[in-house]
């Protein structure tokens, strides 16, 4: 138990720091960029007390923002995300979600894969909407999405396989 | 009221989701209006900190560059020198006050972001070093911005590149003045507003700061006309700016204080 508290820390602090002083400055094309710290709450555990799960998200959706000055939008999108992320892995994995049992390395590709695009698109959706704060716009906020979200989705989808501890 | 308490227990999780959610919409809605972002913005001691580290080791890399900006900035201000010797000077020293209407404070840029559509600057200077809000904010080439939060150490810089930055400008040739402002989607043209239909603009003017706002003094370039067109039904031009700054890339710049921009402004609001 000690070890998951521990791991959960340091993923914090490294995705926060790896988003605002790396990530961010990547601006691949002028505007993409990345935005993996959501690593943080698709892995979190899942059993898990679901007050803090939101709480935690929100904290580090406002840890993003004061580095980026961004005003309160990425906490916005994490806490949605984290709201509604039991839907989301029970549309995805379906029968093992319910017994409790999914270690997301031990998952298909392909479930993960929607587990990972559902949760990023949306937060990345709610993200550019909030920061763009403008109607007119939407043809901006939906490129910026489409491109920024395939962007994390492939990183996050390497650094799962990368940093996954399998033991054989 | 037994029956309230068990709504707010089984719906818990959706009260704490509604209140954090609504909280960030808050810190949100804030950030889009102008000086009222108080208390999430990058100027404080921790993120200015670890900026401020990590600076510490990127600037080596832009050295070179900067090196050659100093140079010829150097070049510049040596050769204006130079040619004012030979030429018959008028003293206007006549009354000291005058002189120094404006101080220049040399500061370093820790975090600049041009992706988003309001783009901050958080540099090295702040209220220990007497930088408070409303100061401009200029480089060699041109302007970057205005302070709009301060710290102790540090204050972040609104920068032209923000869609709620409004900022007074005119054309160099024919002192035309209207606002310069961003429509978000490109940050290497920003957009000056408001030129009256009268004016003769065309492409490749030079366009500078006005002198009408106490932030600014005038003459500071912005940056050339590219294109501009006529809005018919209000008979003003709206005309797109290519900044001489690039945006993307600023290492060292210089805060400026207007001495006499409290007393221009309780002249023009003698309620005050």
């Amino acid at each position: 138990m000690n070890n998951v508290v521990t791991t959960n820390i340091v993923r914090f602090i490294v995705l926060v720091l790896a988003q605002a002083l790396v990530l961010n400055n990547i601006n691949f094309l002028g505007y993409i960029n990345p935005y993996i710290y959501i690593l943080f709450i698709i892995l979190f555990p899942i059993k898990n007390n679901r007050m803090l799960f939101i709480f935690l998200s929100f904290l580090l959706g406002l840890c993003v923002d004061l580095f980026l000055d961004s005003g309160g939008v990425h906490a916005a999108a994490c806490v949605t995300i984290a709201y509604i992320r039991p839907l989301v892995l029970k549309f995805s994995f379906g029968m093992i979600y319910e017994h409790q049992t999914i270690k997301f390395n031990n998952t298909e590709l392909g479930q993960r894969l929607s587990y990972f695009a559902i949760l990023i698109f949306i937060h990345h959706l709610l993200l550019f909407s909030l920061e763009t704060f403008n109607t007119s716009k939407i043809l901006l906020i939906l490129t910026k999405t489409l491109f920024s979200g395939i962007f994390t989705l492939l990183l996050c989808l390497l650094i799962t396989v990368l940093f996954s501890q399998k033991r054989k | 009221m037994q029956q309230i308490i068990n709504f707010l227990v089984r719906n818990k999780s959706f009260l704490l989701f509604l209140l954090l959610f609504s909280l960030s919409l808050f810190f949100t809605i804030q950030s889009h209006t102008y000086h009222k972002s108080k208390f999430i913005n990058s100027a404080n001691f921790l993120t200015g900190g670890i900026y401020e580290s990590v600076n510490g080791i990127g600037q080596y890399f832009n050295l070179k560059e900067e090196n050659q900006k100093l140079l010829e900035e150097n070049n510049r201000l040596k050769s204006v020198i130079f040619n004012d010797e030979n030429e018959l000077k008028v003293d206007f020293t006549l009354d000291s006050t005058l002189v120094n209407q404006y101080e220049l404070t040399a500061a370093q840029v820790y975090k600049n972001s041009y992706s988003a559509t309001n783009n901050y600057l958080t540099i090295n200077k702040g209220k220990r070093d007497s930088i408070h809000e409303d100061l401009g904010v200029i480089t060699s080439k041109g302007i970057i911005g205005i302070v709009d939060n301060t710290s102790n150490k540090y204050a972040r810089v609104m920068s032209v590149l923000n869609t709620n930055s409004r900022i007074n400008a005119q054309l160099k040739k024919t002192d035309h003045f209207g606002t310069l402002r961003w429509n978000g989607v490109s940050p290497k043209i920003i957009q000056l507003t408001d030129i009256q239909g009268l004016a003769k603009v065309t492409v490749g003017d030079t366009v500078t700061t006005s002198g009408n706002s106490t932030i600014f003094p005038k003459g500071i370039p912005v940056g050339e006309v590219v294109s501009f067109k006529l809005v018919e039904t209000e008979d003003v031009y709206t005309i797109d700016i290519l900044p001489f700054n690039d945006m993307t890339n600023i290492g060292h710049v210089y805060i400026i204080e207007n001495k006499d921009a409290k007393e221009i402004k309780t002249l023009n609001n003698p309620n005050e």
